[in-house]
């Protein structure tokens, strides 16, 4: 932001600026209009209900993740974390819906608190950290699973399986955890001493301690954050599919950090918006739907490798325009 | 505080220091580069631990452990480089950690209230939920005032706060100090310019090699005496402390480079030298007179607003130091380990860096060649090296100097610039590139030497050009280059129409 206007028209750049912060929005709403006249069904209850059964995975890690980017770091290990509890709410399934959901949830928070101690105590690189509980927690969802496929859930606890598949004032019930995750996310992030730290030690790590913040704790606060987070998407995946999945959530933690960067945060932390997060998460996952129906409608046939592709260039088409605009983080 | 020792690694950096600061007093703390300044700036707030001495503070004495510490007992540093965050409002700097809370959420309006209330407590204006990072440093300033003051800091220090600001923001800035004199908070002011040191502040110890030499009123104490006090004043008549050897004059003739009136925003305000072949002309002045600003833009590092540089009578205003290298100019940085050396290297490599394009062919360097560069001017420098591949960390500060010198040296230049190229190497090495500075002039090379010692620019110079606040105050040459002329140039200056428009003899 600084010297925005020192060079260039300025109103190239008061555009590009507005582009920066909503264009993200509007693309969201240019392809549901696009989708909704060119597809049927696309705005139907059913295709609402599955887009936001599935998304709301990727919106609850991306959210977590938007809170570790924001402090100039990184959380690779949310992937594999989604893997890991999805397995532990399926083998505390038998226990009731209470102790499965609090497993799941408490597993991932573990793995944020052995990444946020080391980043912290031992002040390692939190890229080299979570990439070492990446592989580790996977590990340990495979060995929980006893190396097979899947582990399946209790059947009686229907209450589990309903957190994933089941319905709220018409809602489901997936979608409904993510908005009441991001309504408090959004809350702390604009007013509470945490959101804001964050925000400064992102900003200017060394800055933030000479003020007197307590920079490990705000740090160790986010991993575990991100952790939970992860541990509540794993939770809702083991519902969703019926089982506990060791080999999925291959990848998320990529979808989850260009969820993030679409939404405009800066990898360089020190700015960001939980709310522009939700929609670049969602706006990845309406790209995919969108090539779903457009498959469906037989005209051409696009192999899903393409999401991919697409994904990727709006990925770069954001970052450029953020240099543009000179929302460039600070060394 | 009293007495304070400071050592680095055997190297005292403090030697019986003492600072006295009262309540409600404005203190300007002054020295050379290398003085101790820093270092008891660091142990007053924590940063380091002192070796010996002690430090009492509002009554008490006092053991401040980090700056945090310090700062939570009422000790405030504003750096040159504000320890702020840009990327946040201007309110959440001032309170950040001690945000108004309510529930455990943050009060937005009391917080941006309370800040606009305390900004123009001191006098200034602006809109507090903005970016930090949209204004100017000298607001960026005030906002670390604004928060000193908010956390009931008792003594601020300010570290060259004014070095990038204009006057009028001086003038903002010099209120604002006033205004914490009103409520008797302290202030430690370390500056270079005189002019302010004499504005704002009311008493002031000067520092010279790791001691306290001069503490008083400002008052009582002219300019020229403070300069003095500053460089240190042991008039040597008997000459050769340096290891120059005066090669009778410089050579008459036109000038080899030529740059005048350059301006460079507040930082050069029409500065002017003259450089002619086999002659070595000294840039005098004291720390942020534009000595090293000048240097860069004669050598393509920065580009100027306004003025002439020639070579041979040619227009020569390079845009990268590549062009001024190309046309034969070199420039060995006041800062060795910064931007000089790259010390895991050899010295081999580090000493034909610059000239590897011309030793490559087809991109592969002809290591033939090489070693017979490095060979000859390891044997015509002297430099002390055990094996021309021994990693250059390893050699003495004078002799990487040297090698520094040989970089340049290989790749034939007509013209050197060289800033400081004593500082910081132990006396025999320094007679010995002096000497060799000396030998080079005479073998055809122009000099221009940036220096802060007396005896080097006295004894070493055919001509010394004298700046002052970023521009030319005084041209000395010949015997005309006395200590006492360039002290009460530094100082003082002379008016422009006093600038003698002699030529060398």
């Amino acid at each position: 932001m600084l010297n925005t206007n020192l060079t260039g028209d300025p109103r190239r750049a008061r555009l590009l600026s507005l582009l920066g912060q909503y264009g993200v929005l509007a693309a969201f709403i240019l392809l549901i209009i696009f989708g909704s006249l060119r597809y049927e069904g696309f705005l139907s209850a059913y295709n609402f209900s599955t887009f936001l059964r599935y998304n709301a995975m990727f919106g609850l890690i991306s959210l977590g993740m938007c809170f570790v980017i924001i402090t100039g770091g990184i959380d690779l290990s949310v992937g594999s974390v989604v893997a890991l509890s999805s397995v532990v709410a399926a083998l505390l399934s038998p226990y009731g819906v209470v102790v499965a959901v609090l497993g799941a949830v408490a597993a991932g928070a573990l793995v944020g608190v052995i990444n946020g101690l080391i980043i912290t105590r031992l002040n390692i690189q939190p890229f080299i950290v979570t990439l070492a509980t990446l592989l580790g927690a996977r590990g340990v969802a495979l060995l929980l699973a006893r190396n097979q496929g899947g582990v399946g859930l209790d059947p009686g606890n229907t209450a589990l399986t309903w957190l994933g598949q089941g319905d709220l004032l018409r809602l489901p019930v997936p979608g409904v955890i993510l908005l009441i995750a991001f309504v408090v996310g959004g809350v702390a992030l604009r007013y509470s001493p945490f959101g804001r730290h964050a925000l400064a030690i992102g900003g200017g790590e060394d800055a933030s301690k000479l003020m007197g913040l307590n920079v490990g704790r705000v740090l160790l606060g986010v991993y575990v954050l991100s952790g939970a987070l992860a541990g509540l998407a794993g939770m809702i995946l083991a519902a969703q599919l019926g089982a506990g999945q060791p080999t999925e959530g291959l990848g998320w933690e990529l979808s989850a950090i260009a969820a993030v960067v679409v939404g405009g945060t800066l990898l360089t932390g020190g700015t960001g918006s939980v709310w522009s997060t939700l929609v670049g998460a969602l706006l990845l996952g309406l790209i995919f739907n969108i090539l779903n129906f457009e498959n469906g409608k037989g005209i051409i046939s696009l192999s899903p490798y393409w999401q991919s592709v697409i994904r990727g260039g709006f990925l770069l088409l954001v970052v450029v325009i953020q240099s543009r605009t000179g929302r460039r983080g600070r060394a | 505080m009293q007495d304070i020792q400071k050592s680095f690694a055997g190297v005292v950096a403090l030697a019986d220091a003492s600072l006295t600061v009262a309540p409600g007093e404005v203190h300007a703390l002054i020295g050379q580069n290398g003085a101790g300044k820093s270092t008891m700036i660091k142990v007053l707030t924590g940063a380091y631990r002192r070796d010996g001495g002690s430090v009492t503070f509002a009554g008490g004495p006092v053991e401040f452990t980090s700056p945090l510490a310090a700062q939570q007992g009422g000790i405030a540093t504003i750096y040159q480089e504000v320890n702020l965050i840009a990327l946040r409002t201007v309110a959440e700097n001032i309170f950040l950690g001690r945000e108004p809370k309510r529930w455990g959420l943050i009060q937005w309006p009391v917080m941006n209230a309370e800040a606009n209330r305390l900004l123009r407590e001191l006098g200034i204006g602006l809109d507090v939920t903005r970016p930090l990072g949209e204004f100017s440093t000298a607001i960026q300033q005030m906002v670390a005032l604004a928060r000193a003051v908010s956390i009931n800091a008792r003594l601020v220090i300010m570290d060259e706060p004014t070095s990038s600001l204009n006057e009028r923001e001086v003038d903002t800035l010099f209120g604002v100090i006033r205004g914490l004199k009103e409520r008797s908070v302290s202030v430690i002011f370390v500056s270079h310019r005189l002019d302010e040191l004499y504005a704002v502040c009311d008493r002031i110890t000067v520092m010279r090699d790791g001691r306290t030499v001069y503490a008083g009123n400002m008052a009582d104490i002219s300019r020229l005496q403070l300069v003095e006090q500053m460089l240190g004043r042991e008039i040597k008549n008997e000459g050769a402390q340096t290891g120059f050897v005066k090669s009778g004059a410089g050579k008459a003739g036109e000038p080899l480079l030529k740059a005048e009136g350059i301006r460079l925003g507040q930082r050069l305000t029409g500065a002017s030298v003259a450089v002619r072949q086999g002659e070595v002309v000294g840039l005098a002045g004291l720390l942020g007179s534009g000595r090293s600003e000048l240097a860069r833009v004669i050598f393509g590092a920065d580009m100027p607003d306004a003025g002439e540089v020639t070579l041979d009578g040619q227009p020569a205003h390079f845009r990268t130091p590549a062009e001024a290298i190309n046309a034969g100019l070199g420039f060995c940085s006041e800062d060795r380990k910064a931007e000089g050396i790259i010390p895991e290297l050899s010295v081999r490599e580090n000493l034909t860096l610059a000239l590897l394009p011309r030793l490559a062919r087809a991109g592969v360097v002809d290591t033939v060649r090489q070693s017979e560069i490095v060979n000859r001017f390891v044997a015509q420098l002297g430099i002390k090296t055990s094996d021309p591949d021994q990693p250059i960390r390893e050699l003495s500060g004078g002799n990487q100097q040297k090698v520094l010198l040989a970089r340049w040296l290989a790749t034939d230049p007509r013209l050197l610039i060289l800033d400081e190229p004593t500082r910081g190497i132990d006396v025999g090495a320094k007679a010995e590139i002096q000497r060799l500075i000396g030998e080079l002039a005479r073998g055809g090379l122009g000099v221009l030497m940036i220096s802060s010692e007396l005896e080097e620019l006295i004894e070493g110079c055919h001509e010394v050009t004298v700046l002052r606040d970023g521009h030319s105050v005084a041209r000395l040459s010949g015997d005309g280059i006395t200590e006492p002329e360039l002290l009460h140039a530094m100082a003082q200056g002379l008016e422009p129409q006093d600038i003698p428009a002699q030529v060398s003899p």
